[in-house]
């Protein structure tokens, strides 16, 4: 049942069953961890990762589906991401857990709205739940981010 | 938690026995058996809890696990403001399980981090650290340039002398670590620091948790590791009866089947695989033991004990803890408030879901997880691969949160883990994965609680007698048996109502408590008794002073100036003066207050809330903070933040329900749980003050809901006496 994906620009050649969800590929089979399962059912946003630019939730998101699309996980942003360096200015993390989807998600945002307002951030935001709480400090970091003068771009597979 | 372990007695250490013997409230045949959790092993010069790299880049050993709370960082800042070293070349390593070297003095010495108290309980022992590894640098200083010790300075992990001569502590790290450590080495006047209560003590892990790398239990990838599952009962108390595991065997990748005392567990190769297995699996469940009640059925069990309405021997459990004047007087009257509270079972929910990785060879055990009480988990584990605790090696990961889940006295997820372990065997690593719907129905939830009050006031409308009855499912009766005297009853259910300065300033008072069982497991959830106690008392005080027509501030003023509790009257005066208390609120907004004190800090919060179709919205939150000394203001600003957006997630949406002992929530679908739109915006002030550090994880967040029903009822004029606040 190999298949190959595309994953951060690299191919893989993968073996799970095509009803695996994408997720527990990237995590178990390709060993790419930061992607983070909280739900499994696309309530918490904490598997977050983007498809050909776009955000989706890999829990939700089997094998079968995925086909040729380009995958961007948080190891993909390479930590140098305006996102990840104002994430790191205004010290977002608590647990950290949620952190990875919340990021991904903000990606997805930036890039089709580079100065989004309270609005369109909480309501891109509104899928990622963090349970620690840093919801305000997850909204003052996409602002911080958006202000930078080099506009932010979802990471180039 | 540190209230609940030192009052009950529940862990007591002696120092006394060879080897650090730790005493669990058990009999001495037992405590024979529970010897050795723990060696003063050679930790180096600078001891357990300082290391220092050749290039002179400085580790501090954390005890504590972190979970979110901040913790790593202003421990980490402790010894380096007494050390005097260069912050930025400062990183902190998690300790390993070690009970003699890393007990936590305010849960009865066991290795452990609950009650807020990480920073509290590590301040003098880290400054002390800190202090005692400068004197050695500096006496290393002055025997290589020969000069007086009284000559060098250090600053920034830089050792000078005027005659220009200078040195990082890489550069005489030998000598240093020749230099006896002095036995009460001088600390540094805290009105001296550098480092502490400066914005520069920031996060150090911020940089792993944005990039994916911080590694978690969930995140653990071993050579030849296995992922386990297991099917549990649908009800609590339930056990398996038998079940045909033919169709989970056939599914790819699963490795074995196993009975353990939790449920069936299905081993495989993937996560994916041990899942699909365990759906695969059919299991017939023995209930004959199992709780089969509905919440809505114990919750009418507690109302009718609170009024008086059950007769048997349940009746007979009341326990006093307040009694002041003629309790007679205290029964109400026609003129007394009369307010029934209901609070529901909350669950954690975590956004890392319970897990825990596991290692057995033969009697020996090794752990890799978040693990919140090591002393407890070795403990537990230690009966199993029956093996002395100490033997027990645990390697302590971050958690994604725990808000206390990952601390109880049965260690459930981690000794099902090693009941898999133990099965697997050949020292084969297996990572227990728990789905959201494992995790949420698992049980260990904030226990349910129902609180009566009867108040009666006096001509000014101050309270003047003060009856309360609180019927709570007991925390502590988890604990192993205790050592000392059976406590007359589990404070954890009234801790904050107990001690409360409105009843120190009420002439009489009758509070009573109950604690029938349910078969329901019950455990701490962030801030614990206050959870439930700081929002009876604070709602019912604004309805007080609604009925008195005074100003919710200025009636508190009144009730804590009487109780001399100096430290709320602070705090809500910060609070109020920041919010603009008094003038009128911004057009559409109404400001609720409230104020508790909970492990060692009392904060106060003024809330701006309006209502949209029914559903509070609440924009934004001023809230003032007494915690002693301030280690990290970034960091407690962290926490009251998080902890606001914790307990309004709770007052707004949380809820556990049961029916016939189905729990009827799975998912965050079934449990809402507060989001980034629902999210306050917090504004944190710290109060100056020269006491030693008290929590910050906690105390924030039981304040957050009283003040939101506070608002209400001034928009609506109606009490908020059922909790969530919005249904369904
Ligand atoms: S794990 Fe995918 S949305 Fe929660
Ligand atoms: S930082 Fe812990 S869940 Fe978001």
């Amino acid at each position: 049942m190999a298949s190959t994906l595309d994953v951060n620009g690299r191919s893989y050649n993968v073996n799970s069953a095509p009803d695996t969800p994408l997720l527990w590929v990237l995590r178990d089979e390709l060993g790419l961890t930061g992607t983070k399962y909280g739900c499994g059912i696309a309530q918490c946003g904490a598997c977050t990762v983007l498809a050909d630019g776009q955000a989706v939730r890999s829990c939700q998101f089997p094998m079968s589906a995925v086909g040729a699309a380009k995958i961007t996980t948080i190891e993909g942003l390479g930590g140098t991401h305006p996102l990840q360096a104002a994430w790191v200015k205004l010290d977002v993390p608590q647990c950290g857990y949620c952190q990875s989807g919340q990021i991904m998600s903000a990606v997805a945002l930036l890039a089709t709205t580079p100065k989004p307002d309270d609005a369109a951030i909480t309501a891109a935001m509104d899928g990622n739940i963090c349970r620690c709480g840093a919801y305000q400090r997850i909204r003052a970091a996409i602002k911080d981010a958006a202000a930078q003068p080099a506009q932010p771009q979802p990471a180039k597979a | 938690m540190n209230q609940l372990l030192n009052r009950r007695g529940f862990l007591t250490v002696s120092a006394t026995l060879a080897g650090g013997a730790l005493l669990v409230g058990c009999t001495p045949a037992q405590q024979m058996g529970l010897i050795s959790l723990g060696a003063e092993e050679d930790f180096g010069p600078f001891g357990p809890f300082l290391k220092f790299a050749k290039d002179g880049a400085v580790t501090v050993i954390s005890k504590h696990i972190e979970f979110g709370q901040g913790n790593h960082a202003g421990l980490a800042a402790i010894a380096a403001e007494e050390l005097d070293a260069d912050w930025t070349r400062v990183t902190v390593e998690q300790a390993a399980a070690n009970t003699k070297v890393y007990g936590n003095t305010l849960v009865g010495g066991a290795q452990g981090t609950g009650g807020s108290s990480a920073i509290a309980n590590s301040w003098m022992q880290l400054r002390n650290a800190g202090a005692a590894a400068r004197a050695m640098f500096i006496g290393a200083a002055a025997k290589s340039w020969d000069v007086p010790a009284g000559e060098i300075t250090l600053a920034n992990g830089v050792l000078a002398h005027a005659s220009g001569k200078t040195a990082g502590f890489g550069d005489l790290l030998a000598e240093a670590a020749m230099v006896p450590p002095p036995a009460a080495p001088k600390l540094k006047d805290p009105k001296t620091f550098t480092l502490i209560g400066t914005d520069r003590v920031r996060r150090k892990d911020s940089v792993a948790k944005s990039t994916g790398v911080a590694r978690y239990t969930q995140d653990v990838r071993l050579p030849g590791m296995l992922t386990a599952m297991v099917a549990h009962a649908p009800r609590f108390g339930a056990k398996v009866a038998s079940f045909d595991d033919a169709a989970a065997k056939k599914v790819p990748g699963v490795v074995a089947v196993y009975k353990i005392p939790t449920g069936v567990a299905v081993v495989a190769n993937s996560t994916w695989a041990a899942k699909s297995g365990r759906d695969a699996l059919k299991v017939t469940w023995d209930e004959a033991k199992a709780e089969k009640r509905s919440s809505a059925t114990i919750a009418q069990q507690y109302r009718d004990l609170a009024s008086g309405k059950t007769s048997g021997p349940e009746k007979n459990g009341w326990a006093s803890f307040d009694s002041k004047g003629e309790a007679a007087k205290a029964a109400g009257g026609a003129n007394a408030l009369e307010v029934d509270y209901d609070f529901p079972y909350l669950a954690h929910a975590t956004m890392e879901p319970m897990n825990c990785v596991a290692i057995v060879k033969g009697n020996s055990a090794h752990l890799l997880f978040g693990s919140q009480f090591p002393t407890l988990d070795q403990i537990n584990t230690a009966g199993i691969v029956k093996n002395l605790p100490g033997t027990i090696k645990i390697d302590t990961l971050f958690a994604g949160g725990s808000f206390g889940r990952r601390a109880n006295f049965q260690s459930d997820y981690v000794t099902e883990c090693v009941h898999i372990a133990k099965k697997v065997g050949k020292g084969t690593p297996v990572k227990l994965v728990w789905t959201r719907e494992d995790d949420m129905r698992a049980g260990y939830y904030r226990p349910m609680v129902h609180h009566a009050i009867r108040v009666t006031t006096d001509a000014d409308g101050m309270p003047a007698t003060w009856r309360h009855r609180v019927v709570s499912q007991s925390i502590m009766k988890g604990a192993p048996a205790l050592a000392g005297p059976k406590p007359k009853f589990d404070s954890s259910a009234v801790e904050g109502a107990e001690g409360s300065p409105y009843l120190k300033a009420t002439p009489v008072v009758d509070g009573q408590v109950i604690s029938p069982d349910a078969g329901v497991p019950v455990l701490w959830w962030r801030s614990v008794g206050a959870t439930h106690t700081a929002y009876v008392m604070e709602h019912t005080i604004d309805q007080l002073a609604r009925r008195a027509g005074k100003d919710p501030v200025d009636y508190r003023r009144a009730l804590f100036t009487k109780a001399k509790a100096d430290r709320h009257l602070a705090v809500l005066n910060l609070a109020a003066e920041k919010a603009g208390w008094g003038a009128p609120a911004p057009a559409g907004w109404t400001r609720g207050v409230a104020v508790h004190e909970s492990f060692g800090s009392v904060v106060a919060q003024v809330a701006e809330v309006k209502l949209e179709n029914g559903v509070p919205k609440v924009g934004r939150v001023v809230t003032a903070i007494d915690c002693g000394i301030a280690i990290s203001p970034d960091q407690i600003a962290s926490q009251m933040e998080g902890g606001i957006c914790y307990g309004l997630s709770a007052a707004m949406f949380g809820a556990i329900t049961l029916t016939d002992g189905l729990v009827d929530q799975g998912n965050f679908d079934g449990y809402r749980v507060l989001r980034n739109s629902e999210a306050p915006t917090v504004e944190t002030y710290i109060l100056r003050s020269a006491n030693p550090p008290s929590g910050v994880g906690e105390p924030g967040t039981p304040v957050i809901g009283p003040a939101v029903a506070n608002a209400i009822l001034a928009i609506t004029g109606k009490p908020t006496l059922n909790l969530p606040m919005v249904k369904g």
